[in-house]
């Protein structure tokens, strides 16, 4: 029988570009610790671990069995997952099933990553097939840049409208102590930025961040007796459809419709805009945050960019999205899905900081990845 | 523990130099999996794939063969790590109450890369790495304080590859089925010491997928569910200085939970087969330590006592074991898919009659640094 | 208390070095094929699943949503038009080579006629200005072909 599963704690580092004082193992740490505190729990108390990173940007194989003085996994069951950029929503559900499954009562899933120790591009660009797509894969930012330029020949987009989505986040993770990037920026500032792989430019991307962040999942009988408000998940899901980038279909979206759709089945939810108070999504440059609300079915097709000019995406909005600045101001890659889903967890337990929305019942965190893999996950202030 | 069963499993050939692609070997081990288990995919709920970017030459290596193990249209996630630990995440998916039944699949081409590389990068980059030590040199440290602290001696350890070898012959699947003696195996050349090549495990191609339902969707389909008992993993220290390379306590503990959980509380008499990740021949003999098949030390008197050959007491390793055919992450999962053969009583010409408690064994990391222990039987209680 | 190692208290970087990985990688039966249509006849294949009736380029063993094999070869010819495209101006480091690609650098998706889904590759032109979505392309092969995805120089707006 499935047991209902919670978060209890979320730890994370001051995430930064490149974290010369401490090796991988260090970085870790410390997100173990915050998360451990923040749960007033010790080492003693986690039954398992999980943990994530892409591999090939440091280097290091098998990294569950490295990690050990730093994740605390001496003498405990630990494996790692990894799914690319969509790591973090991995690592979210690996935890879930290990308490759901009731081997575990208090698990701990910890995302981290060291990008400043390689070159990121490269690396990204050997997920494409190295035989016949590695080639023509402009870095991870490739896909997205082409993405936009047919929505803005389809519907009259321009790249101003994106460049709203860049600023409110960038904006936003002033009030996030642990966002990478913190500086208040404009539309001009973004029009005025360097041009990566047109139409996408500096400013409309996500940076690359030295980071790790570890959350916490405990079962129905442990939870509250950890913390007095704890997250509960509802549903998660995924769609990993699809091996080769030429398959993909940018017009239809097809597996973030799928995954959403899903997602929002399993936790009962019909009407996104309304019955969710606040998204942590997965954005990895501003021109998905244009596109990507009416795959996840919070407007109809073209609507976008009016919601973005209405503000309804903003902190004192209808629906605010990305209240910690997103993956624009911050980006680990193996952690960054984990911290959508330890921000959303902290919206709902009433522990955001400066950052808080007010009156958080419903939170959904989303990763993505890959070929176009999406995942993404519903928490509650309720069980359910 | 709920009960959930393993329904299907397939396998291909373990070979060096296949020539079909990561896609192709994937979807060959889901279609045999799916045909084994009398199943469409539609029937399958979600998929969990084990990859690692290191040996496939990609980052998010499971990217490419995500369709052909069925990932469209299905929740699916992936593992890096043996094909028992994700074998492990696939049974907690289907115990979740979330889904009805989950495969789980795993391949590696290791003839396509260069394993000693590879396996170097698992070392610390700034103390171990630089010194070009890998899965060789590495264990041949092991194998010598092992034998230094008991007196295990070389010939004992090679008991082992004649045996498994040998027991490779009744293994269509195996990669190194071999006639061959103490004096061959004494012969081989030195690779590190004491491990020569007889001692060492193939550079194997292959797949491995397995089908895990509930207990209702078993019962519904399956002709002979093979019921999960128990499964625990347990992971050591990761500098070889920080650990005890004579006795693994990772193992010890990995598999006294899994006993725990299966009611076995004198494995030796409880257990009648057992399929243990041997990569190299003097790891045999320290599996045999830390499962409790006999004391700490004893591990080559026991294979001199022919116990644990076929027609023993209890046989180990009838497939011909890793050491016949190793796929790197592969091999965890081929131990289960064996030991279900011969709960079944499909193993055919290597099958142990009557079996009906099977042990499987996988391990990870440099050393055997995780271990995990599955124990499965034909029977519900 | 000073550093112990009685210097100051420095922070190291160690480089990997000129680490370098090679992979042979097997291409199958099916992605041969397509590269041989490429090097031996200068056109591009694609394959039908019988099921469902979707056109794979490039082609692969499983039609992933219907879970059947395919073995109905299309000749999907040279032509096309771009289904989307990206113009790179950030010079990474290209994993084949350690060195950085030359920019700027247009990355295409080619909708070949006749086919469902997209081939990638490069266009000849770089300046996103001249580049519409919706442009017809023909693929320009290069005189000497080895059987790989270059054997196609790039395709060219027609």
């Amino acid at each position: 029988m499935a047991r209902r599963t919670a978060i209890v704690g979320v730890g994370q580092t001051y995430h930064t570009s490149k974290r010369k004082d401490v090796n991988g193992q260090e970085l870790i740490n410390e997100a173990v610790k915050r998360a451990l505190e923040d749960a007033n729990l010790t080492l003693k108390d986690i039954d398992a671990i999980i943990i994530g990173n892409m591999d090939h940007f440091e280097a290091i194989n098998y990294v569950d069995c490295w990690s050990v003085d730093g994740s605390g996994a001496f003498m405990k069951p630990i494996m790692k997952v990894t799914t690319g950029g969509s790591t973090g929503g991995t690592l979210g559900a690996c935890a879930y099933y290990h308490v759901a499954s009731g081997f575990f009562d208090v698990v701990m899933a910890i995302g981290w990553e060291k990008n400043s120790e390689s070159d990121t591009q490269a690396a990204i660009s050997t997920c494409a097939d190295p035989i016949l797509e590695r080639d023509f894969f402009g870095g991870a930012i490739g896909p997205n840049a082409a993405e936009y330029a047919m929505y803005m020949k389809e519907y009259g987009a321009t790249q101003e409208d994106a460049a709203r989505v860049a600023v409110r986040d960038h904006n936003n993770a002033l009030n996030n102590p642990y966002a990478h990037l913190r500086k208040f920026i404009t539309v001009e500032d973004v029009m005025n930025s360097p041009m990566l792989c047109w139409p996408i430019k500096l400013l409309d991307s996500c940076p690359r961040s030295d980071g790790a962040c570890a959350v916490i999942y405990a079962s129905e009988d442990r939870a509250p007796k950890i913390t007095p408000k704890p997250a509960w998940v509802h549903a998660t899901a995924v769609s990993h459809d699809y091996v080769y980038f030429g398959d993909f279909d940018w017009e239809a979206m097809p597996t973030l419709e799928a995954t959403a759709t899903r997602v929002y089945k399993r936790a009962g939810i019909t009407n996104p805009l309304k019955e969710i108070d606040v998204m942590e999504l997965y954005l990895p440059f501003s021109t998905c945050g244009v596109i990507w609300m009416e795959h996840m079915w919070v407007c109809s097709r073209g609507e976008s960019p009016s919601l973005i000019r209405r503000g309804v995406f903003d902190m004192k909005g209808e629906l605010p999205v990305n209240p910690s600045g997103g993956v624009l101001s911050t980006n680990p890659i193996g952690a960054t899905a984990l911290i959508r889903i330890g921000e959303a967890a902290l919206q709902v337990m009433g522990k955001a900081g400066d950052r808080q929305v007010s009156n958080v019942k419903t939170a959904m965190a989303t990763a993505f990845g890959s070929c176009y893999w999406f995942e993404a996950t519903i928490l509650r202030a309720t069980k359910p | 523990m709920d009960r959930a069963a393993i329904i299907g499993v397939g396998q291909t050939k373990y070979e060096r130099g296949k020539t079909k692609n990561f896609a192709e070997l994937v979807y060959e081990v889901v279609r045999k999996a799916l045909d084994d288990a009398g199943m469409e995919l539609d029937d399958i709920d979600n998929v969990v794939t084990t990859t690692n970017d290191f040996w496939d030459g990609r980052t998010i290596a499971c990217m490419a063969i995500a369709e052909a193990a069925g990932s469209y249209g299905r929740d699916a996630t992936n593992v890096e790590g043996d094909g028992t630990l994700s074998s492990f995440y696939g049974l907690m998916r289907t115990l979740s109450g979330v889904y009805n039944s989950t495969i789980v699949t795993t391949h590696c081409k290791v003839s396509e890369g260069s394993p000693r590389k590879l396996f170097n990068q698992a070392f610390d980059p700034v103390y171990d790495r630089l010194l070009g030590i890998d899965a060789i040199s590495s264990s041949a440290l092991q194998a010598r304080a092992y034998m230094n602290k008991f007196g295990i001696t070389e010939e004992q350890c090679a008991l082992v590859s004649v045996k498994n070898h040998r027991n490779a012959k009744n293994n269509p699947y195996a990669h190194l089925p071999l006639d061959i003696t103490v004096e061959d195996v004494m012969k081989s050349p030195m690779l590190a010491e004491p491990i020569k090549l007889l001692d060492t495990s193939p550079v194997s191609d292959g797949a491995c997928a397995i089908i895990m339902a509930t207990e209702k969707e078993a019962r519904r389909r399956a002709k002979r569910p093979i019921w999960v008992k128990g499964v625990a993993h347990c992971t050591d220290a990761y500098r070889l200085g920080e650990r005890d390379l004579t006795y693994s306590s990772a193992l010890e503990t990995a598999a006294k939970k899994a006993y725990q959980m299966a009611g076995i509380t004198d494995p030796w008499r409880q257990i009648d087969v057992a399929e243990v990740y041997d990569a190299f021949s003097y790891m045999e003999l320290m599996w045999y330590e830390g499962l409790g098949f006999c004391g700490r030390g004893e591990g080559g008197k026991l294979i001199e006592s022919g116990r644990t050959e076929m027609g023993g007491e209890l046989p180990v390793n009838p497939s011909g074991g890793v050491l016949s055919a190793h796929s790197v992450q592969v091999a965890g999962m081929a131990r289960i898919a064996e030991a279900v053969l011969q709960l079944r009583g499909e193993a055919g010409k290597r099958q142990v009659p009557g079996a009906k408690v099977a042990l499987a064994h996988g391990i990870n990391g440099i050393c055997a640094q995780t271990h995990c222990v599955w124990i499965l039987s034909s029977e519900e209680r | 208390m000073g550093a112990p190692a009685g210097g100051e208290k420095k922070l190291l970087e160690i480089s990997s070095g000129e680490a370098e990985h090679v992979y042979y990688w097997h291409c199958g039966y099916y992605m041969s094929q397509f590269l041989l249509g490429l090097r031996d006849r200068k056109t591009i294949l694609g394959i039908k699943c019988p099921r469902c009736g979707r056109v794979y380029v490039p082609p692969r063993e499983v039609c992933g949503r219907c879970f059947v094999t395919m073995d109905e070869w299309v000749d999907l010819g040279t032509e096309g038009y771009i289904y989307a495209f990206t113009v790179v101006k950030l010079p990474y480091i290209d994993p084949n080579t350690g060195k950085p690609i030359k920019v700027p650098r247009t990355d295409i998706y080619v909708k070949l006629d006749g086919a469902d889904t997209c081939l990638m590759h490069w266009l000849d032109e770089t300046d996103e200005k001249k580049i519409a979505v919706g442009a017809r392309v023909k693929a320009v092969f290069k005189k000497r072909r080895r059987g790989t995805i270059h054997d196609i120089e790039y395709f060219k707006q027609i």
